[in-house]
């Protein structure tokens, strides 16, 4: 998440908290991020909300951080492979990097994202993290 | 009147702790003193990304998922809360989004110190029972202050607790409720102020043991209950000690309170405390079970309700849910600084 204008997070708020994907009524593909086309070509898409459980495919720890994460390096963000195959790319929390592996059972969890100081919005989103803690 | 009850519950307590000793270290208490008085080991401290609306995002959560039902036909969503992030924008709306509930719901953010979440409690009961709605949910949520160096500090913690009320697919009856409110001066926060004030003397008898005692007392003498009748009681848990007090001040033993107590490992949950409490005993409760539960908030009041646990509980615990049990054990010890920052009690440009 970019640090969004209250529009813009307005209206991602079912994508971040939900994790709501758009599903091709024609082909079937799911997209998350959503998307308006699918690359079949159809326009009809609806919906549809991606399980909140899966398995870390790979992660990397970062420390150069853009300015609203200064305050939480290292910041490891990882590709999650959701039970219904979607993959997703997302801040991993509440672990020690050096316990992550591939393969590691993921949970989605709702946190504070994006936090405009001390009078501006609090931007809340996904997250992930390992299950049963590592 | 007809039947009404819970019928999924769900908590969740942040991942991290700080040890009473540690607390100690810092401002240079004798930390065997201070466990001895309060009875608490460690408490709970939330992440450095989670708040009071997260927390209960992932209780409620857990409650739709134990207890199987489209979050469409919830129709009620209270949040209680001392810990709102916004001092003016509502938790409960962020939970109708979180949560995919549909937008024709009743929701409000409700004030009462530590026993708004049980107000919430009432209020998704009446709304249920009389039918206007098939389901209500309240949560109790906090991220508890106390000002650093201050014997609260040993105490206030972090934690969620969810309840969904219905008629349908209940696994703990209601078979009665019953209030005691007074002015109690006995612990305050003004609007723009970080910490609570608390009178020192006045915590005790005036404003814990007079409400939760009146209000179960009041309870049994009501509906013509014994403390024979209950398997497990709950109460309110500023403490380790308060609850063992007042269970003796009711003549009911210890036995019946002890699996309901989590404030040793986890510090007071404000909100969710005695819900906490209640949930553990709920993973664990047997069909024909009869549960006192006890909330009390500061200023001060105490809600008092009796459910009877239903055969159906048996499946809603194999709901693959982690369990407060569990959760108790699944943790990760900060120190005072990661604490402070953890806390957001460091002082940064913004
Ligand atoms: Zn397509």
């Amino acid at each position: 998440m970019r640090h969004e204008s209250v529009p813009i997070y307005w209206r991602n708020i079912p994508h971040y908290y939900r994790l709501v994907a758009r599903r091709c009524k024609k082909c079937g593909a799911v997209y998350f991020p959503p998307v308006v086309r699918c690359r079949c070509g159809s326009r009809e898409l609806e919906n549809v909300e991606l399980p909140h459980e899966g398995r870390l495919i790979e992660y990397t720890v970062l420390h150069q951080v853009g300015t609203d994460f200064l305050k939480q390096k290292p910041l490891i963000i990882g590709l999650v492979e959701l039970s219904n195959g979607v993959r997703v790319t997302g801040q991993i929390v509440d672990a020690q990097p050096d316990k992550l592996t591939p393969g590691t059972k993921m949970e989605v969890v709702f946190r504070r994202v994006i936090v405009d100081g001390r009078h501006g919005l609090v931007m809340y989103g996904y997250k992930f993290r390992p299950v049963g803690g590592i | 009147m007809s039947r009404v009850g819970i019928v999924s519950w769900g908590a969740y307590i942040p991942k991290y702790r700080i040890r009473t000793e540690e607390v100690a270290r810092i401002w240079g208490d004798d930390p065997i003193r201070i466990v001895d008085v309060y009875l608490v080991d460690e408490k709970s401290v939330e992440g450095f990304d989670e708040d009071a609306v997260t927390i209960a995002v992932e209780a409620a959560r857990r409650a739709i998922r134990r207890a199987g039902i489209d979050p469409r036909r919830i129709g009620a969503v209270y949040a209680g809360t001392e810990s709102k992030p916004y001092a003016v924008k509502p938790i409960s709306s962020i939970l109708v989004d979180a949560l995919g509930l549909s937008n024709n719901v009743f929701a409000v953010d409700m004030e009462f110190a530590c026993k708004a979440g049980s107000e919430g409690l009432v209020a998704a009961i009446g709304l249920v029972e009389s039918g206007r709605v098939e389901y209500g949910m309240t949560v109790g949520t906090d991220t508890s202050q106390g000002e650093p160096g201050e014997h609260l500090e040993y105490s206030a913690s972090s934690g969620g607790a969810a309840l969904i009320v219905g008629k349908d697919g209940i696994v703990a009856e209601l078979e009665a409720m019953y209030s005691f409110v007074s002015d109690t001066p006995d612990f305050w926060r003004r609007e723009g102020s970080p910490y609570p004030m608390h009178g020192e003397g006045f915590t005790g008898e005036p404003a814990y043991f007079r409400h939760i005692v009146g209000a179960a007392r009041g309870l049994m003498e009501k509906y013509g209950y014994k403390p024979s009748d209950f398997t497990y009681v709950v109460f309110h848990q500023p403490n380790g000690r308060f609850p063992v007090r007042a269970a003796s001040m009711l003549n009911i033993p210890i036995e019946k309170v002890k699996p309901g107590i989590v404030v040793t490992h986890i510090g007071n949950t404000y909100n969710a405390s005695a819900l906490m409490g209640f949930a553990k005993v709920l993973d664990a409760a047997r069909p024909g079970d009869k549960i006192l539960l006890v909330p009390f908030g500061s200023g001060a009041g105490s809600n008092a309700f009796v459910f009877t646990v239903t055969d159906l509980i048996t499946e809603r615990q194999k709901a693959g849910v982690p369990t407060v049990e569990e959760m108790l054990r699944d943790k990760i010890y900060v120190d005072y600084a990661q604490y402070l920052k953890m806390r957001k009690m460091i002082k940064l440009f913004e």
